[in-house]
């Protein structure tokens, strides 16, 4: 609980200090504030503490994810150093407004009650709707946001509405007292669970859900997408799994059979489409929208090993991204696209940002020995245990569509000649974060057993 | 240190193509040199210690990795292990000593990533456990594909990018058997003694079969599924062909042994014809190709795939003739297809010509490069008194003992292989001279040194071949009567 009020007030603390124009110290101060919330996370571990009549509660799943969370923020700023002063003269917005939608996530992975899952999702959701758009002479920017607004709100209110017919069914609002009474109403009840289970598909962009995910990632600014493809999506299923695997146990899982037709669908479009994609930003939006069902599948077959599952592609995942979006930003800075034919030469001209994105990329596709690859097979080893070895034939299959993609990027970057061989200047804290995101790729891809024994 | 031998043969390289990486300029492949013949000096020591009655893995080394989920870095070496792990760190540095006369770009990520696979290659033969065989294989795939795309020649790009999504795509499979093998094990473990008790279904056993042997027939290849192949050796910069063509195609046929027969055997017996059927097509159908070929380096290329497939015949004939033949034939075409692409290489660095019409009458004027050239030929070709007889001998006895007429087949196509090879040797070598090798010039210093190299190791076990015999037998029939005893 404290996490949440140190990230509200150190976002309220950054708004102030852009008032007074002291741009110098918004970085510095956000990194502390986060790391304050950090720690006292770290400091409650095991505790299980509850607040405020079991609206929320912090137990270690809560911990890990708000953790991660955070960490991921922490890297994003970092990366952000001088890049929000170029799109805007407002920089304390920039920080401001990600603070807050980083406590909206912390509330959605620690909630026990459906109105908490609701404030968190829509504190996090509005202020990803003004992130989108804060380009706002930009119109790939405005088109952005007003599609992620106008979709956003559908979800939102379809959400209220499964809620209200859980409600319902049930009488409560509490995860545990909504399973216990479950099976009292099975029509409502079930009605209300695909209603959410369509607004949680929307937030984390599972097809048929998917079509604002390309546009807004293509036409926010990068470094927020980044934020977006990270943050909102671990918070999301955070949620996702959070809201299944306590409240909707205790009945039969009838949405299976429209789950496993989503995983399917998302795998095939979102790895098909990245495909075909010539510029990088759209790929790897394409890309984020595989990873939700690579993760859908854990939801899917709701088992113990399922939150390690989850916790270990979400860290994965979140870091790599963290790191081609880092590699992303400072090629088009130099290049003014962030095309496919941007990366050309870039293992000559700058060998460690090319290797940085070989990794990350690697970890993306899930090459052993990285992150990413322990993810993957966390997974599969969740579905073959359930005897899905049908649904793992068809990832595997579109995991080697991944890696043809991915390896494009690698190709371009190693194989192919640029015109320009200037290298680009990056400054220390942007090193910093590009080498630690890669020394945790590759220290998971060897030691997993680090994070994945924690829950 | 002796029983730390495994673990030490697996990581040295790696720490070799870390230091190597780190160092510019013309000493990183003195430096590559020295750390490969350093590893060869520790396989030989092994050799020295190697318990030729005892048909179980020796100097195990085990550590708990990833202890929740039952993973061990296990390593250790059985007689079958063994002549692999000596082929590797044999041909390695012969490998990297046939590249000195050649200007690399950047040669420090060129010898690191030679380095760095053969790690991966040692890790594959030696692993006792699935979840390291499975990373090792791939550990050996990457440095391959990077080798083969930045030092390539025309149209590379495209060539390894195909060969690298084929294979990693054969690999995927393979891990999804091994995920489903490991959550059948009685112990939750990915320990090879745990993956040989797990009895399975017929139904489960036929499906997973060909999980396994998709994985390892891309990688062989085998008929058909062997389109990369051809392409990707001919566009591989030559240290490159000869890694995979020499020791790669090792770790699918390799896989079979160790992984598929024993754990799958009533797989096997639902699908072993096939594969075998496959296998000799695969003997034919190259054979056929190979003698079209103008290109030098394909034709060699092809004959690689024939003989390939006659040892995964031999394999899949289930006796004792056919694995023995295997592995001497493992390693005698190791060595030989190494000699002979490097008389390509020879060649093409001269004349900047691989087609056999542009070239003619070297012999005259490289009398040197033309002898040692005729006994590795002669090796291939499997001639008497030569490494490649043994193997190739017991390989198509075994196959008579399955069935004649496959017998028959192979053995014919072997005879067809003895003709393109020595036409294409008499083009080259003899023959009014080409337009490309007018101002042919004889090899000297290292190409001397390693072609000598290798002449001595093709009349030495050919003279000899039961130095290499003796080391496999005992695991050989080992792993036979487990496989006979699983089967019934």
């Amino acid at each position: 609980m404290s996490s949440i009020i140190i990230i509200a007030i150190t976002a309220i603390v950054v708004l102030y200090l852009g008032l007074y124009k002291v741009k110098s110290a918004l970085l510095p101060v956000s990194v502390l504030g986060l790391l304050g919330a950090a720690a006292s996370l770290v400091c409650v571990w095991d505790k299980n503490i509850s607040y405020f009549n079991d609206m929320l509660v912090f137990n270690n799943y809560a911990i890990a994810f708000s953790i991660l969370l955070i960490a991921t923020t922490i890297l994003i700023f970092l990366l952000s150093g001088n890049y929000f002063e170029k799109i805007s003269s407002n920089v304390a917005e920039y920080y401001t407004i990600l603070l807050f939608a980083l406590s909206g996530g912390v509330v959605m992975v620690s909630f026990q009650n459906m109105s908490m899952l609701f404030i968190g999702i829509e504190i996090l959701s509005v202020s990803m709707y003004i992130m989108a758009g804060i380009k706002k002479t930009d119109s790939a920017s405005n088109e952005a946001a007003l599609k992620y607004f106008l979709m956003g709100s559908f979800a939102t209110g379809i959400l209220l509405f499964g809620i209200a017919l859980i409600y319902g069914a049930t009488g409560s609002f509490n995860l545990v007292q909504i399973a216990g009474k479950a099976s009292e109403q099975p029509l409502l009840f079930y009605a209300g669970v695909i209603f959410m289970l369509i607004a949680m598909t929307f937030k984390v962009g599972v097809a048929p859900f998917h079509f604002w995910t390309p546009d807004v990632y293509q036409g926010a600014p990068t470094l927020v997408s980044s934020f977006m493809s990270t943050v909102v999506k671990t918070a999301g299923f955070a949620a996702f799994l959070r809201l299944f695997g306590s409240a909707f146990t205790s009945v039969p899982a009838i949405w299976t059979v429209t789950l496993v037709v989503m995983v399917v669908l998302t795998l095939l479009i979102g790895n098909i489409t990245a495909a075909f994609q010539q510029n990088v930003k759209r790929m790897l939006a394409y890309s984020s929208i595989s990873h939700a069902g690579y993760m859908l599948i854990a939801i899917l077959l709701l088992g113990q090993a399922s939150p390690n599952a989850i916790l270990i592609y979400s860290v994965a995942y979140s870091i790599a991204s963290v790191a081609s979006f880092g590699v992303m930003v400072a090629v088009k800075e130099q290049k003014g696209s962030d095309d496919l034919s941007a990366f050309n030469g870039l293992g000559r001209t700058n060998p460690v940002l090319a290797f940085v994105m070989t990794v990350a990329l690697c970890s993306l596709g899930g090459i052993p020995l990285t992150a990413g690859f322990f993810g993957k097979f966390y997974i599969f080893g969740v579905a073959i245990a359930a005897n899905y070895t049908w649904l793992i034939a068809i990832a595997v299959l579109m995991a080697a569509v991944g890696i043809y993609y991915y390896f494009k990027v690698i190709i371009a970057m190693y194989l192919r000649e640029s015109e320009n061989s200037e290298s680009i200047q990056l400054s220390l804290a942007y090193k910093f974060v590009l080498i630690f995101c890669i020394m945790i790729t590759i220290l998971l891809g060897i030691a997993p057993a680090l994070i994945t024994n924690i829950l | 240190m002796i029983n730390y031998i495994t673990v030490l043969l697996v990581l040295f390289p790696l720490l070799g193509s870390v230091i190597v990486a780190f160092i510019r300029g013309e000493q990183a492949k003195n430096i590559a040199l020295g750390f490969s013949l350093i590893e060869l000096a520790m396989a030989i020591l092994a050799w020295t210690k190697f318990d030729y009655a005892n048909p179980d893995s020796q100097f195990i080394y085990n550590q708990p990795w990833i202890e929740s989920l039952g993973i061990h870095f296990k390593v250790g070496m059985d007689g079958i292990s063994f002549l692999l792990v000596l082929l590797t760190t044999v041909l390695v540095p012969l490998i990297i000593l046939s590249s000195f006369r050649k200007e690399f770009r950047k040669p420090h990520a060129l010898y690191a990533l030679i380095l760095f696979m053969q790690t991966g290659l040692v890790g594959v033969f030696t692993s006792l456990d699935a979840f390291l065989f499975y990373v090792a294989w791939e550990a050996a795939l990457i440095p391959i594909y990077f080798i083969s795309a930045i030092w390539g020649g025309e149209d590379r790009i495209r060539v390894t990018f195909k060969f690298f999504v084929y294979t990693m795509f054969g690999s995927l499979f393979m891990l999804i058997g091994i995920i489903y093998l490991f959550i059948q094990t009685p112990g939750h473990s990915f320990d090879i003694n745990q993956f040989y008790q797990v009895a399975l279904d017929k139904g489960t056993q036929s499906w997973l079969f060909w999980c396994f042997f998709l994985a390892f027939a891309i990688k062989m290849p085998i008929f058909p599924f062997h389109t990369w192949q051809p392409d990707t050796y001919t566009s591989a910069p030559t240290v490159g062909t000869m890694l995979l063509s020499g020791i790669m195609l090792k770790m699918g046929i390799y896989g079979v042994m160790r992984w598929l027969l024993p754990v799958l055997p009533l797989g096997l017996m639902q699908w072993g014809q096939t594969a075998l059927i496959l296998s000799i097509i695969g003997v034919v159908y190259a054979s056929i190709i190979a003698f079209t070929q103008k290109d030098i380096k394909r034709l060699i290329a092809y004959s690689s795939i024939a003989h390939v497939g006659l040892i995964s015949a031999g394999i899949f004939a289930l006796n004792v003739q056919g694995m023995q033949g295997a592995m001497i034939q493992m390693i005698s075409h190791g060595i030989n297809v190494v000699g002979l692409f490097f008389v390509v290489e020879i060649i093409f660095d001269r004349t900047k010509a691989r087609e056999s019409y542009l070239l003619g009458g070297i012999a005259s004027k490289a009398p040197v490069l033309a002898a040692t050239f005729l006994i590795i030929l002669l090796g291939a070709v499997a001639l008497p008194l030569t490494n490649g007889f043994v193997g190739e001998f017991l390989l198509l006895n075994s196959i008579y003992e399955y069935g004649v007429w496959y017998a028959i087949v192979a053995g014919l196509t072997i005879i067809f292989g003895a003709v393109y090879m020595l036409r294409m040797y008499g083009n080259v070598m003899f023959g009014k001279e080409g337009t490309a090798s007018a101002n042919f010039t004889d090899v000297i210093g290292a190409e001397k040194l390693v072609l000598y190299a290798i002449c001595a190791m093709v009349i030495f076990f050919g003279f000899k071949p039961q130095y290499l015999l003796h080391i496999s037998e005992a695991s050989v029939n080992n792993l036979l009567e487990i496989i006979k005893l699983k089967m019934q």
